[in-house]
């Protein structure tokens, strides 16, 4: 059988990285092939190329054995390529069937449809053929803000199959999805394979995959490792294919300080639908990494603990005293810090200094009667530029204009500054390059040498289990395994991880 | 390359200051040589007590624009509390008191803009458009539509009195004016409040996740707001001798005006008190300006209007740049 999609040898680099490297990819009519692979393995760029979003650097693609150039994300829609985003792509306060037929939508005959006029008759008729084919039971009238979750999902189906798609695209499509509504998604894949559609299925849930799949294609850091048939393939030799690598010698092991003293302890943490009773301890002076794939609660978890999101129920402790954090303020209060995720948008105030970022979180402490005290304030802010080995110009740089690595460094240095005796980092070392990242692995062993409590969330498997004195593995909200140091292999993880052991 | 373009734009953020103080000095030039009457003492000092309310209650709306709101109930406040101050006073509950009570009022006004913006989470635009018309409704059903005249001297003495001082007399609006430009500009850049007023409208979310109450931030600047406001509606009805219920209407525009063509960025984040207030006197000069040229009373709003929207394409234009750097 001829693919009807075939990539071959797909590049593409970022400032840094380089996302994708000659990787080969087929999907056939009829089938589902699985995209399988560690975050940052480059499954979304590659799915990305193929939707038009993302400009390729070389390489070439054959839709039905014609070679294509795809120019924007309508394009590959005409062409009969439609990707369901995990974020939909859909007008709320609009119907299902305007939604569907969004800027196609028929028009009434004659001199009314030259002036714009919808047929909104046949318009919703059109789409309750659409709805039917994936039997979706929703009435195309409806509000899309109505909709659940699912339901949207299906609506999105349902429009890319307006577009007479040959090839759909979903990625993480489960991701948001209930255990009975994954059923029901299931069924939906069914019947487009039955429609003779190809569908390339992206999930971390190895589970999943070998329930849906026909097909799976493996890739680990932009390359492809792998491609076989669900029948020649078993869940252990597809996790041996995602994180089989050399630990690489960049994390230097360093001897533990792990104390004795317990300095944070959180109880039967839970957040209905997020977060299910989460328990653990941190001892002072430990690293306690956080492994789990994207989407399985570790940044919810960690969001919780620090007061950015309502906790529903769950104690915690800090020095042994139960401790009330309502709010990012209470939690600085008692000197725990969070280094977030998306350092851009969450970590720093990009429009102010280095030196204001720095000092942001302790203005109260630098009072001077009423002023703040700017000498004593622009020296703290030197000795973390020194101490950090902060790249700027100047103090009074804007944090716009640092490089990735010394905008983490700032943000560090703003928690550092507060003296905390926990600090929370959410992946700190994503998007830096190798030699900042070097640095920052430095400077998070010297602060668990100085006593502090560290929660470091990281997806990149050789980091957690170098850097980490225990590491906890989250899966759908739940803690899900623990290891010691010694222990703790990529194989392991990555098996709790994806579900597939519990 | 990346500090290159970083110290240019740093050096085209301060030309922004000097850029419109050359406007505002250019403006007074051309008008010194087109007039006869422009660059006398007197004018001057009407200039410059004209726009004394406007410029201390623009104070106010800067910060809350830094802090990324808008604050549109701020003509409504100025003429509330001119119109509390006026009535207590006729009632006899002396001077004094009546001010506290015309103060209190604009800061109450503030405050529940900034309750119901950082409590009950609606817009800035939403929230104090609905206390504008309730503010202005308080006015006209309190009075009956009639204005409160006769005011006694001891009040107008605040919006009246000229300080003699190197043989001019100063008007007591402007030195208030200027001493509240250098408290604000302090407040601003000197506080723990100031640096947080700028972090929340910088990226209020990492300004949250780095301990700030980013709602008490959002109260104090609304009541803040509210506050010097009322300052400015006393000076201006002291200054009138008579409280109207229609007075400062459309002074919303002015001040959120004087606000943006000094540099203050609607997105937040951004703004500078000097700029405030440059931004002030332009709008003044401008209107003056076009009095003693003969420019058409009726049409100078218009001119206004074009110069607000020239004022905003240059900030988007200053946002666009810092965009493209990104």
């Amino acid at each position: 059988m001829e693919p009807i999609l075939r990539m071959e040898g797909i590049s593409k680099a970022f400032p840094g990285v380089q996302a994708l490297d000659k990787v080969d990819f087929e999907a056939y009519l009829g089938e589902v092939t699985a995209l399988v692979g560690e975050n940052g393995a480059g499954k979304s760029t590659l799915m990305k190329i193929l939707s038009g979003a993302y400009k390729k650097d070389s390489g070439r693609i054959y839709l039905d054995g014609k070679r294509i150039e795809l120019e924007n994300p309508y394009h590959a829609q005409k062409l009969g390529i439609s990707t369901i985003y995990q974020e939909f792509n859909l007008t709320p306060n609009q119907t299902v069937a305007a939604n569907i037929f969004c800027n196609r939508e028929p028009r009434k005959n004659g001199i009314l449809g030259n002036l714009g006029f919808i047929d909104k008759e046949k318009m919703e008729r059109e789409a309750k053929k659409l709805l039917d084919i994936i039997g979706a039971d929703i009435s195309p009238s409806q509000l899309v803000r109505n909709l659940s979750v699912a339901e949207r999902q299906m609506v999105e189906i349902a429009k890319a199959l307006s577009f007479k798609a040959k090839i759909i695209i979903m990625d993480e499509p489960t991701s948001a999805l209930g255990p009975e509504e994954v059923e029901k998604l299931f069924k939906i894949i069914q019947q487009l394979k039955e429609q003779g559609i190809a569908v390339i299925f992206i999930s971390h849930r190895l589970e999943e995959v070998f329930r849906i799949a026909d097909r799976i294609t493996v890739l680990r850091d932009g390359k492809l490792v792998g491609t076989m048939t669900r029948d020649s393939a078993t869940p252990e030799k597809v996790i041996n294919l995602m994180v089989n690598r050399p630990l690489s010698e960049m994390y230097g092991k360093q001897e533990s300080a792990v104390k004795k003293d317990v300095v944070l302890e959180v109880r039967n943490l839970s957040k209905k639908g997020v977060i299910e009773n989460v328990n653990f301890k941190l001892y002072k002076g430990e690293i306690l990494g956080i492994a789990g794939l994207v989407g399985s609660g570790r940044t919810e978890m960690v969001r919780l603990i620090f007061g950015a999101d309502k906790k529903d129920s769950g104690e915690i402790y800090l020095e042994g005293e139960k401790i009330e954090i309502n709010s990012p303020e209470d939690a600085v209060r008692f000197g725990i810090g969070l280094v977030p995720e998306d350092r851009q948008n969450q970590g720093l105030i990009l429009k102010l200094a280095v030196r204001e970022n720095i000092g942001i979180s302790i203005l109260d402490r630098l009072k001077r009667k009423i002023t703040v005290d700017r000498k004593k304030l622009t020296e703290i802010a030197q000795n973390f530029v020194g101490r950090l080995n902060i790249k700027t110009p100047s103090l009074l740089q804007k944090a716009l204009y640092l490089s990735g690595g010394n905008q983490q460094k700032v943000v560090l240095a703003k928690w550092l500054a507060l003296n905390p005796k926990v600090l929370i980092l959410d992946e700190p070392t994503r998007g830096i390059d190798v030699g900042a990242k070097v640095e920052v692995h430095m400077i998070i062993n010297q602060l668990a040498k100085s006593g502090i409590g560290i929660i470091m969330i990281s997806s990149e498997m050789p980091e957690v289990i170098a850097m980490s004195d225990r590491i906890l593995v989250m899966n759908e909200g739940k803690i899900v395994a623990e290891f010691n140091r010694e222990e703790a292999t990529q194989e392991k993880i990555m098996a709790y991880a994806a579900g597939h052991k519990s | 390359m990346r500090e290159k373009t970083a110290v240019r734009f740093l050096r085209f953020q301060r030309v922004q200051e000097i850029g419109i103080l050359f406007i505002l000095l250019f403006l007074v030039v051309f008008l010194s040589i087109a007039t006869p009457t422009f660059f006398t003492s007197t004018n001057i000092f009407n200039i410059l007590r004209a726009f004394s309310w406007i410029a201390i209650s623009a104070f106010g709306i800067s910060m809350v624009i830094i802090t990324g709101g808008i604050d549109l109930s701020v003509g409504s406040v100025m003429a509330l509390s001119g119109l509390i101050t006026a009535m207590m006073i006729k009632a006899n509950l002396g001077v004094f008191l009546s001010i506290l009570g015309g103060l209190f009022i604009g800061a109450f006004v503030g405050f529940i803009n900034g309750f119901l913006v950082s409590k009950a989470n609606l817009p800035p635009f939403v929230a104090t458009l609905g206390t504008m018309s309730i503010a202005r409704g308080f006015c006209y059903g309190l009075t009956g539509g009639w204005p409160v005249r006769e005011l006694p001297r001891s009040f107008m003495f605040l919006g009246q009195y000229d300080i003699p001082l190197f043989g001019l007399g100063i008007p007591l609006p402007v030195v208030i004016m200027i001493i509240l430009g250098i408290i604000t500009s302090i407040f601003l850049n000197r506080t723990a409040w100031g640096y947080k007023i700028y972090a929340v409208g910088g990226n209020e979310q990492a300004a949250n996740l780095s301990g700030i109450n980013t709602g008490r931030v959002k109260l104090l600047v609304y009541t803040l707001c509210g506050f010097l406001t009322a300052i400015g509606g006393l000076l201006m009805t002291a200054r009138l001798g008579v409280a109207a219920p229609t007075a400062a209407s459309g002074y919303e525009l002015d001040i959120i005006a004087a606000a943006v063509i000094g540099g203050t960025s609607l997105s937040g984040g951004e703004g500078t008190v000097l700029g405030v207030l440059i931004g002030a006197a332009i709008m003044q000069v401008l209107r003056t300006g076009m009095v003693l040229l003969g420019f058409p009373a009726y049409w100078q709003p218009s001119a206004i209007g074009a110069i607000i929207i020239l004022a905003i394409i240059f900030d988007q234009y200053r946002k666009k740049r810092m965009g493209l750097l990104r």
